[in-house]
């Protein structure tokens, strides 16, 4: 049986705290990064990105839109300009190619506060999670879509935590640390990974936009796995895994397919055994199309 | 075979319920958020859009919130509203007590917006409708008092023409003029310059939305001169010429000279020499 208090020592003593918190690490500076790229503007004058996530414009030159919101405008009516056309083009390129998911655990700052609800929820030994179906997203995510059509105003983002947080960094706070609280103390005491992995809408577009993209977490080295289930609980999204992690009698590739994996590499992290690692989604399914695993399969052959 | 029916059936019904539920829920907030939305859509007061902002309810749908204007503005006058301003959160406006619009030429926040929220169409700034100046307080104003001020009137980037000075009698000192500050639609871009510049502790001029600031009159109302003008003649019958019932050698000329009296240089009463005078008198008598 798994002992939380434990958890992680084991990749600690394989791969040292660096090794073992690499990918965390990265992660954190990457989405530190980014906002410390919008804010040397208006701290120290030097202009290299304007706006925020919703659109900015890098050095004058480099156009990006969020396609999610923009969406919602083009839903309450609006034609953009060719800049936020070609912004929304870049950007999905991107996700499609590394992961829709990618935004969630490498952009997005709200991750940090529901990263620290899931690290405290794991410290104070928090258990209780109320039954809420992680395909609520995808029905806000419609709701989001929908309102715009009825009532011909962006409505999602008056309350939007993920454009709120990094505009409040940005441009100035107000009360949206109210929302924040309330998404922080949501993810702590009523459901674990509640708003990321059940509720946020954001992350379910994201999620559809990189449905088939290339980059993918993949369970390699899944015969090395010596079922700690360390991985599952870190796992913001733990029902991915499983399909690749223990799909090798079923003949079900070791790529973790599902779309809702954010590519966040905290499995990668927390395995002393090295069993996952970063690769490309089309090796996966190759490999999947083996012999031995069309026999597995219960394809005749 | 029955047991794993009803199985199969209990978890139809499990999947069906917990679905409502989502559905249920989800649904709820977005009553919730579509009712606050209604109430978050009024604009205050004293925000005003940036140049070539669309109708507010346009301008809501249209708005992605990124800041863009806000950081391509030269003067920083822009802001975001925040959560708990009764701005709509992460929309831009101004306050034109503090930071007025200064109206540039190439109009830099327009060209920064992404999605036609500002119109794009706005290549004039003096074009620009961002709202409308009102003289809202009359017995503060100085210039109602007499006084010579004038300060929104030089002030006004599109001086003589969005705001003119009213010439009036000044019937408190009986032999002065009032300078009256008045505001012209026609002209007017609500920038707000004459609103920072008011001199009052309180200005008495303030820019605001139009849609607060401007009367509208019935549809159906037409002003007869204009028709007049537009069609080159009277719309109506035209009236029969007043006939003036006066005695001869004398006209009246309407909304012109007045009274003319048309008599000859000799028939005047008063010649240059008195005795004529004493003469005619006396030869009305007899």
């Amino acid at each position: 049986m798994l002992d939380r208090s434990k958890l992680g020592r084991e990749a600690v003593r394989v791969k040292g705290w660096l090794g073992a918190h690499k990918w965390l690490l990265l992660r954190r500076l990457s989405q530190l990064g980014i906002l410390a790229l919008f804010l040397v503007g208006p701290w120290f004058g030097l202009w290299i990105v304007k706006g925020n996530l919703a659109a900015s414009m890098t050095l004058d030159v480099l156009p990006l839109t969020d396609p999610h919101v923009l969406l919602q405008s083009m839903l309450s009516g609006v034609t953009p300009q060719n800049s936020a056309i070609i912004g929304v083009v870049l950007v999905l390129v991107f996700y499609f190619l590394v992961g829709g998911r990618v935004y969630c655990s490498w952009v997005c700052p709200v991750n940090m506060i529901t990263d620290l609800a899931a690290w405290l929820r794991r410290k104070l030994g928090i258990r209780a999670t109320s039954q809420i179906s992680r395909n609520t997203r995808y029905w806000m995510l419609g709701l989001t879509l929908v309102l715009p059509l009825v009532t011909g105003s962006i409505v999602w983002e008056l309350v939007n935590p993920v454009s709120m947080t990094f505009r409040g960094i940005v441009f100035g706070v107000g009360a949206a640390w109210v929302i924040l609280l309330g998404v922080f103390l949501f993810d702590l005491l009523v459901a674990k990974d509640g708003w990321c992995g059940h509720i946020c809408p954001v992350g379910a577009f994201y999620g559809l936009v990189g449905k088939k993209s290339l980059l993918k977490v993949n369970a390699a080295n899944r015969q090395a796995c010596d079922d700690c289930n360390e991985c599952f609980v870190i796992c913001p999204e733990p029902h991915v895994i499983r399909p690749a992690l223990k799909g090798a009698k079923r003949g079900t590739g070791p790529v973790i397919l599902s779309s809702d994996c954010t590519n966040c590499g905290r499995c990668i992290d927390i395995c002393g055994k090295h069993v996952f690692g970063y690769g490309g989604r089309h090796a996966a399914e190759t490999r999947t199309e083996t012999h031995e695993g069309m026999v597995n399969r219960g394809v005749r052959v | 075979m029955a047991d794993s029916e009803q199985k199969s059936l209990q978890n139809r019904r499990q999947f069906l319920g917990n679905m409502l539920k989502t559905v249920c829920g989800v649904g709820l907030f977005g009553v919730g958020l579509g009712m606050y939305a209604n109430r978050a859509s009024s604009l205050p007061a004293q925000t005003i859009r940036p140049p070539g902002a669309l109708p507010e309810e346009e301008f809501l749908g249209a708005c992605i919130r990124c800041g863009l204007c806000v950081r391509d503005c030269p003067y920083d006058i822009l802001f975001l509203g925040k959560l708990g301003e009764e701005v709509a959160t992460g929309t831009p406006y101004f306050i034109a007590r503090t930071g007025p619009c200064e109206m540039c030429e190439d109009i830099p926040c327009v060209a920064a917006c992404p999605t036609n929220a500002l119109d794009h169409e706005l290549t004039e700034i003096e074009d620009s409708r961002m709202g409308l100046a009102v003289v809202v307080d009359q017995e503060a104003c100085i210039a109602f008092h007499g006084l010579r001020c004038e300060v929104c009137f030089n002030i006004c980037p599109i001086r003589g023409r969005a705001i003119t000075l009213d010439l009036q009698h000044n019937a408190r000192s009986g032999k002065h003029a009032l300078f009256i500050p008045v505001v012209h639609s026609a002209a007017c871009t609500g920038c707000g310059l004459c609103e920072r510049a008011c001199i009052l502790e309180e200005a008495a001029i303030k820019v605001f939305p139009t849609h607060l600031a401007k009367g509208e009159l019935g549809k159906h109302y037409r002003l007869g001169w204009e028709e007049k003008e537009r069609a080159g003649e009277a719309l109506v019958t035209p009236d029969a010429e007043h006939r003036y019932n006066l005695p001869e050698g004398v006209r009246y000329d309407l909304q012109g000279e007045g009274l003319i009296i048309e008599e000859k240089a000799e028939k005047t009463p008063f010649s240059s020499n008195p005795l004529d005078t004493l003469n005619n008198s006396l030869l009305d008598e007899q």
